[in-house]
């Protein structure tokens, strides 16, 4: 019984008690969503395009901060370095085409899926070998990113908003945006969305099956860029971020695999998720939920959605 | 040439359907087994059985259980580390509460635990399919791994929140704890898999096995001849995590010695799939060769610079050994897609129409 009212009523009781920690709660929960869904953004293009499942996406991010924030140590001025880590994603991408994609053509997913662990290995230990090991600190002011947080008095407390957390969403959701022009508007994007219908007949309208892989995994690689920068200036730069791609990946399954709104969407749920299960509920197992809570949302929401939110309906046939 | 079945007749059924049906291949197990069993321990170094064989044998074992759930019924698990983990604090639980029995004994049972634990995490697999249920069996790698810490019980209150092996003994001979020989581990340790790999190939050539590899090819196919998918999956969880669950706890007990919850992460996971898809999906022959490979590989790198006279920082050769790693693993992939265990049946096939090419 005591239980029951510890799940049941307590935690709402501390809400409505609470409402300025509770918004609180939600804002941080919406924050940590976006960078979630940038993540997920990051796969879901990759495995519409490719039908890869780049588990490299988490590194990737790491690998564009540091690369970003090595240069600028080496004396290259902010906004140069971060032209040429743009370039460098090129590169990466045109690497990747050329030394994975291409000769694994038409193998099996889960081949596929091997080969971008085995870049995962790679980019660590470049990136390692490059920039070092020690966590750095992200030129979020050289970039002209806000620092400092607004403090609102409001439902008889006080809610503090971080600025780089504002920044942050509204790049994301720029970058949702410009996404989203590119894909309906331009050439490219309408070549991109009938790779993502088929290969085959994308093919054989004489679609460059190889020129849209470049382009979707260098915008693969401009969105860990981002992801970077954002999650840099919150803590630092440093290996332990590859943690967040795990984080993403219920993301993923809660909004497909194949929906840039899922991903949008399904991170923002997550994010919520997580922190108010942390919060209220957490306590009552010990703390330190978050690691699997993500799951546990998911998992519920694949229970009545097997595709997802908002993945394609998945049609079985003989 | 060196490997024609010409002249093998079978003549009965029962000589159709066995283990080996080619002499060759009786032969070669025979020479291995021998091998291992009497002249490896005859000659072996420490260094070659404490950080080279037990471990590959214990990997292998791991192995062979997600081969059988990944490779044999077509469900991607990352949930390995989890199982072997389960596994681990099991035995280390039933040591505690049984300290007269004997410790082989306890290791196999705690397979058992392992097995109920992975049933559970398999329910899922009925709803969701391929990459979905690979994420959906990460939640139970976060959450076995969160157990692991935040139960104080699983390791007995331990002020340092990891599990000391204590010290068993059979016939009067030491076999688990730090007195025990190397030897003696390896024995145990190659005796134990050598019985549950034969279980499992033996599982694989009779009716449930078949029933595996049917859901794998086609999960709706296999329903529509009769298979129940539910119990055939779980099944499938149950036994993939009881082998899981062994060489978790061999792991521990005989090979490392202590254990904490980290040797039990998502990581532990990522290389046992390695193993298995570097090896060769659905082949028993591959998880071994994976396990070989996978962690041969870093032992040989990370000394190979000593061998050929160069001076390299530590870091710079580890750092160093996880680009090679990569590449190797593209390599492998590009070259052979179906494993290690694809390139035997080459060779076999070479061995077969030597000296001629066709």
């Amino acid at each position: 019984m005591h239980l029951l009212y510890s799940i049941f009523v307590d935690p709402f009781m501390q809400m409505g008690h609470a409402p300025d920690l509770l918004v609180q709660t939600l804002w941080d929960g919406l924050v940590s969503g976006v960078l979630y869904a940038l993540i997920a953004l990051g796969f879901v293009l990759i495995f519409k395009a490719s039908g890869v499942f780049n588990f490299a996406q988490g590194i990737m991010v790491v690998f564009a901060a540091l690369t970003l924030v090595g240069l600028n140590e080496h004396g290259v001025p902010a906004y140069v370095a971060l032209a040429l880590t743009v370039v460098v994603m090129l590169v990466l991408a045109v690497a990747v085409e050329r030394a994975i994609l291409r000769p694994l053509v038409n193998q099996p997913e889960i081949i596929l899926f091997m080969a971008t662990f085995g870049l995962t290995y790679v980019l660590i230990g470049l990136g390692e070998l490059i920039f070092g090991g020690d966590p750095k600190v992200m030129i979020s002011g050289e970039l002209g990113l806000p620092s400092g947080s607004y403090r609102i008095n409001m439902l008889g407390g006080y809610v503090q908003l971080q600025k780089i957390d504002i920044a942050a969403a509204i790049i994301a959701s720029l970058m949702v945006a410009g996404l989203g022009i590119v894909f309906n508007r331009t050439r490219i994007g309408r070549a991109l969305r009938a790779v993502a219908d088929s290969h085959r007949a994308a093919l054989s309208v004489g679609i460059s099956l190889e020129q849209i892989w470049v382009v979707v995994w260098f915008a693969a690689g401009v969105v860990a860029l981002a992801t970077g920068i954002m999650w840099g200036a919150r803590s630092n730069v440093s290996f332990a971020l590859e943690i967040i791609a795990l984080k993403a990946l219920p993301v993923l399954i809660l909004g497909g695999f194949t929906s840039i709104p899922g991903a949008i969407v399904g991170g923002l749920i997550i994010g919520v998720g997580e922190k108010m299960g942390e919060f209220y509920w957490g306590p009552l197992v010990g703390g330190g939920i978050e690691s699997w809570f993500a799951y546990v949302i998911a998992l519920v929401f694949l229970l009545f959605r097997p595709q997802g939110l908002f993945g394609e309906r998945i049609i079985e046939r003989l | 040439m060196f490997y024609r079945e010409v002249g093998q007749y079978k003549t009965s059924y029962a000589a159709d359907q066995a283990l080996l049906p080619i002499l060759q291949d009786r032969i070669g197990i025979a020479v291995i087994l021998l091998i291992a069993f009497v002249a490896v321990p005859l000659t072996a170094s420490n260094f070659a059985l404490d950080s080279v064989l037990i471990p590959i044998l214990v990997l292998s074992l791991a192995a062979t259980g997600l081969n059988l759930l990944t490779g044999y019924t077509g469900l991607l698990s990352l949930g390995t580390g989890g199982f072997m983990g389960v596994g681990a604090f099991a035995c280390y639980k039933l040591t505690t509460f049984f300290p007269n029995v004997n410790i082989i004994f306890l290791i196999l049972c705690s397979g058992f635990f392992a097995a109920a634990i992975g049933t559970v995490f398999g329910l899922p697999s009925l709803r969701i399919k391929g990459f979905y249920l690979a994420v959906a069996t990460l939640a139970a790698q976060f959450f076995l791994s969160w157990c692991f810490i935040r139960i104080p019980w699983l390791y007995n209150y331990n002020i340092s929140a990891s599990i000391e092996v204590p010290t068993k003994t059979m016939f009067g001979l030491a076999v688990t704890g730090p007195t025990a020989s190397s030897v003696t581990r390896y024995l145990i340790v190659l005796s134990i898999v050598a019985a549950l790999v034969l279980m499992a190939a033996n599982l694989m050539r009779g009716r449930i096995g078949r029933t595996w590899m049917a859901v794998r090819d086609m999960d709706l196919a296999a329903e529509l001849i009769g298979i129940r998918l539910y119990q055939t999956k779980l099944l499938a969880f149950a036994v993939s995590s009881f082998y899981c669950g062994v060489a978790g706890a061999m792991m521990v007990f005989l090979w490392l010695g202590n254990a904490e919850s980290e040797s039990f992460n998502i990581n532990q996971s990522f290389l046992i799939l390695f193993m298995v898809i570097i090896g060769g999906l659905g082949s028993l022959l591959g998880s071994f060769l994976g396990a070989a490979l996978i962690w041969g590989l870093p032992i040989v790198l990370r000394h190979a610079p000593d061998y050929l006279g160069l001076h390299i920082r530590s870091a710079t050769v580890d750092q160093s050994t996880f680009v090679i790693l990569g590449v190797l693993i593209i390599f492998f992939l590009i070259v052979e897609p179906h494993g290690l265990a694809r390139l035997w049946q080459i060779g076999k096939q070479k061995l077969r129409v030597w000296p001629f090419p066709y």
